[in-house]
């Protein structure tokens, strides 16, 4: 494995590395294992779904606008809201926070990359494969229409006869690989590459929640990974795990599912409870208040996270026993979420809370996740989610918890870090804008929808009759998503316009920075740290700033700094990956060309793309790469 | 656990007060929020006292919120370092009991109601039993004990407590009635799932499938008719009657050889379709044509059943019924007459 330097390895002669081979232009981002760039990547390949998913909930939303409406037909509908679900929470919003964890993990421990560069760029290409790979269905027979839950048999190839939950199943295996990658690499980078004086109890919250939520991903993604196989199985090969006639089980899948898909709640927002920590201390200018009870908080929340899933269920039919243990359970989670929600607003308690645009998405996102929590409660009554359950009530809890907490969590950390990884602020009064558009937008959509859910709308319909008193509260509701697209658009022209002025931002934008990326260049060079630092506390960077100092004691002398290679490998592996699962899915179709049939029912293709994965990674394991070496004169030089 | 439940008690008048705000929203035959059953009012009473109790949060929440957003912010020429606090044990331990309280609040009696709510009286002697199937996209209910099947309209008689028994002839659906009681998936054979709700008072309510089943999902619904014992006997007599069949008997041929290979009425024909017995005394066609003849919430049942027959896809995407036209061969004046007839196939 390709190890960037830590001070140990200026013990090696230089020769061990080569002259360095700088690729520009596209070859330079398909090739790129600097965390700094792969971070850009996710961003752009997450903000290009986003928008993807986003079009998406606006058709929904048009279609639902008045009773018995005819703008969309029932089956694209249920497309519609297939593709939505799995691509906001797959594709959408899980990069860019891989996009933040990677442009902010590495700076704020003081790293100079993560553990595993080459997997870094292998977990982008893969989950960027495998998205586009799922997105493919839409011009390639038809869009997966099962729910993002895809429960059996509804998702069997009896109920659902296209190439749709194919696409579903193969590009969310390839997908997951990617984040399984991603998880296990910030693990290992967060327990090897912290700065000297870095103890676990002086990392930033933000390190704190991508600690754990690359823990629960560990733990979690395996789970969906077998039975989106199992599920493979059955559809492609002819297995029954699912199948009630041979045998199967349709209640098994909802339990892999949910064991996997409730830790994905939290691994969603997780990360986003580490920014808000980041951002809110910062313009508070203030420490977190009760930092060793958040860090056992999210600890506690990981945990129980595991042992919640059957709420999802409560309405399967598991019987008394279940249903009240998996209520009590539910119910404990809104302890350690209540004591984040106080321990944030105390840290502003005495504070001085300046009211930038990051701040602004922060102090939004308390009371509004705070209502999403809240609901969360009133669901875990099993007795009471009889009733929830499958309504458009739920609908509106969980847009509160990951729109109303993940997105305006990922909009302020954006907002917050945008000078650091592109050298440029954002400005501030298109900022103010996209908040208030975006979070009026937000609350106009969504609460309403407790009430349709009420007053008896179930989820997933794809129109409704008139008289039933809910033709009024749905027209607001698709005002609302309007707002929110208007929101979303000041967002993009924001990005626009900022990517044309000078790139001028200071190492420390915010002037109030209390962590490590702040004492670095905007955005930082490619090996981040000249010297890495030494931390003498929690807040490194506040620490020293009160002590008098100007910046960082280093923990080494200047030195000759171990850079890994630029490789297309990755790339290729997954283009590998991707060419083998569109083979496998088509394996069993008869195609109106006889060369066409023959390459894909004898798994020519499959092969194919196989050979192309395991042949670059051959390659990987036959030709050792030592990287490459930045001496000290260049270092003094920039 | 004495203190919880003062707690709990305090927390009444709210209750109370919410529970007549919340019960302006909805059509009384549908809403959650205004329940016509005691298993709806079990589940109601737990979501007052939730709300109540997140009511009560929320505000807590805001107002810190509120006064910490306007007393604390950087005035104009701040200068000088707020004080770092590192935390506080007393208040950190105060906000980790208190919502802990709230949550035992809210767990003793979810377990109480769930268990409760377990009892699903399939041993109940007077419980009426039946059998409930989810299709793509109709219901089919089966009162075991008296040997008679219909679709659509579930006829049951007020007060009594209704043993179901629910499962699926192909994708997972959800039996659900909001003013009733909450809902039930039904699984395919293995998974199958019994609970039991009853309507009190006389009425018609409206149930939906609550589990996405496939493009129809959301045309798949149902009505719950709650009638007297004497109307309810008097309806079980009239369905196991012998089948009334068209009285021009070329039309009734067709209609054997057309419909009546996948649809029963009476004791003839089969029962693959859902039963169509005594078709003009029901509440809709096809679940979401609703029939009225007034044209508020729908139209007369006869334009309902030709709207209906002529083109059934355009009413129900996916459904399964061949079209009577082009599949059955039937002609446009045979399908009015059909529709007629079954308009006109009505119980005493």
């Amino acid at each position: 494995m390709a190890q960037t330097a830590q001070s140990l390895n200026h013990a090696r002669p230089p020769e061990a590395g080569h002259s360095v081979k700088r690729h520009t232009g596209l070859m330079d981002w398909i090739t790129t294992v600097d965390h700094k760039k792969i971070a850009i990547l996710y961003l752009w390949a997450g903000g290009l779904f986003f928008g993807i998913g986003g079009l998406e909930a606006i058709l929904i939303r048009i279609q639902l606008i008045k009773p018995m409406n005819t703008f969309l037909d029932a089956q694209t509908f249920n497309e519609l809201i297939t593709m939505h679900g799995t691509t906001m929470i797959f594709l959408g919003v899980m990069p860019v926070i891989f996009a933040l964890m990677n442009a902010v993990i590495p700076l704020q421990i003081g790293a100079r990359d993560v553990a595993f560069p080459f997997l870094n760029a292998l977990g982008f290409w893969t989950f960027l494969f495998g998205g586009l790979l799922l997105n493919l269905s839409w011009i390639m027979g038809g869009a997966p229409d099962a729910g993002w839950t895809s429960y059996t048999p509804l998702s069997t190839s009896t109920y659902s006869a296209t190439h749709g939950v194919d696409f579903y199943t193969i590009g969310l295996q390839i997908a997951g690989l990617g984040t399984l990658i991603g998880g296990i690499n910030f693990l290992a980078t967060i327990i090897t590459m912290r700065a000297p004086g870095m103890s676990y109890m002086r990392m930033p919250m933000f390190a704190w929640t991508t600690f754990i939520t690359s823990a629960i991903i560990l733990f979690a993604f395996p789970a969906i990974t077998v039975g989106l196989v199992l599920l493979t199985f059955d559809r492609i090969l002819g297995a029954n795990f699912f199948e009630v006639g041979a045998g199967g089980n349709p209640v098994l899948w909802q339990h892999i599912f949910w064991i996997f898909g409730h830790p994905e709640v939290y691994i969603l927002i997780l990360p986003a409870f580490g920014i808000i920590s980041e951002v809110i201390p910062t313009f508070a200018r203030k420490r977190l208040f009760g930092y060793s009870s958040m860090v056992f908080a999210t600890i506690l929340i990981a945990f129980l996270g595991f042992m919640v899933w059957a709420h999802h269920m409560f309405t399967t039919g598991l019987g008394p026993v279940a249903n009240a243990l998996f209520s009590v359970s539910t119910m404990l989670i809104a302890v350690p979420t209540g004591i984040k929600i106080f321990n944030w607003l105390f840290t502003m308690w005495g504070g001085q809370v300046r009211f930038t645009t990051p701040n602004l998405f922060a102090v939004g996102f308390i009371p509004t996740f705070t209502m999403g929590g809240v609901t969360g409660v009133m669901l875990a009554s099993a007795p009471a989610d009889f009733q929830f359950h499958d309504t458009y009530f739920v609908v509106a809890h969980f847009h509160y918890v990951i729109v109303g907490g993940l997105v305006l969590g990922l909009f302020a950390g954006l907002h917050y870090w945008w000078p650091k990884m592109f050298g440029r602020m954002l400005d501030e009064g298109l900022g103010k804008w996209t908040f208030w558009t975006f979070i009026i937008g937000f609350h106009m959509t969504f609460f309403v929808q407790h009430f349709l859910g009420l007053m008896g709308m179930q989820r997933r319909v794809f129109t409704y009759l008139p008289n039933q008193q809910f033709d009024l509260l749905n027209l607001i509701s698709t005002i609302g998503a309007g707002l929110m697209g208007v929101g979303m658009l000041f967002f993009l022209t924001n990005i626009f316009l900022t990517s044309r002025k000078p790139a001028d931002a200071a190492d420390d934008p915010w002037e109030d920075g209390r962590t490590l990326e702040w004492t670095i260049p905007s955005p930082p060079p490619e090996y981040n740290f000249k010297q890495t630092p030494l931390v003498r506390g929690i807040d490194a960077f506040w620490k020293e700033k009160t002590a008098g100092h100007k910046g960082m004691t280093p923990s080494e002398p200047v030195g000759s700094i171990h850079m890994p290679s630029a490789t297309i490998l990755p790339f290729l592996m997954s283009v590998g990956i991707f060419i083998a699962g569109l083979g496998f899915m088509f394996s069993r179709d008869t195609f109106s060309s006889d060369a066409l049939s023959f390459l894909f029912n004898n798994y020519i293709v499959t092969g194919l793309g196989l050979l192309i994965t395991f042949g670059s990674m051959l390659m990987r394991s036959l030709f050792d790469d030592h990287g490459w070496h930045i001496e000290p004169e260049e270092l003094e030089g920039r | 656990m004495m203190k919880t439940w003062q707690a709990g008690k305090r927390l009444l008048p709210l209750t109370a007060t919410l529970g007549l705000i919340l019960a302006g929203c909805g059509r009384e035959d549908l809403s959650v929020l205004r329940p016509q059953g005691p298993a709806a009012e079990s589940s109601f009473d737990l979501m007052k006292l939730a709300i109540t109790i997140m009511i009560v949060v929320l505000l807590i929440v805001f107002s810190i919120a509120a006064y910490v957003l306007i007393r604390f912010r950087r005035k104009p020429g701040q200068r000088e370092i707020p004080e770092q606090v590192e935390g506080n044990f007393k208040l950190e331990v105060l906000w980790t009991v208190i919502p802990l309280i709230l949550v035992v609040v809210l767990a003793v009696p979810t377990v109480k109601a769930v268990f409760a709510a377990g009892n699903d009286h399939s041993d109940d002697k007077n419980a009426i039993k039946v059998k409930v199937t989810g299709h793509q996209y109709w219901w089919e209910f089966e009162y075991t004990d008296y040997g008679v099947k219909t679709a659509q309209d579930l006829v049951i008689p007020a007060g009594k407590d209704i043993a179901f028994e629910l499962s699926t002839a192909d994708v997972l659906h959800s039996f659900w009635v909001p003013s009733l009681a909450g809902k039930m998936d039904t699984n395919p054979d293995g998974t199958i799932n019994r609970f039991s709700f009853s309507a009190p008072n006389e009425g018609v309510y409206r149930g939906k499938c609550a589990e996405l089943c496939g493009p129809s999902h959301g045309f798949m619904e149902f009505k719950v008719k709650s009638v007297s014992d004497a109307e309810f006997e008097q309806w079980l007599a009239s369905m196991k009657s012998p089948a009334v069949l068209p009285e021009d008997p070329e039309l009734a041929k067709k209609f054997r050889s057309a419909c009546l290979t996948c649809h029963a009425v009476g004791d003839q024909g089969v029962a693959m379709g859902p039963n169509l017995t005594g078709l003009g005394s029901r509440e809709s066609v096809a679940g979401i044509l609703l029939n009225d003849d007034t044209g508020v919430d729908g139209a007369p049942i006869l334009d309902n059943l030709k709207t209906w027959l002529h083109d059934p896809q355009s009413v129900k995407p996916g459904n399964r019924m061949p079209d009577p036209k082009k599949d059955l061969g039937l002609t446009d004046e045979e399908i009015d007459g059909i529709a007629e007839y079954l308009a006109g196939y009505t119980l005493d």
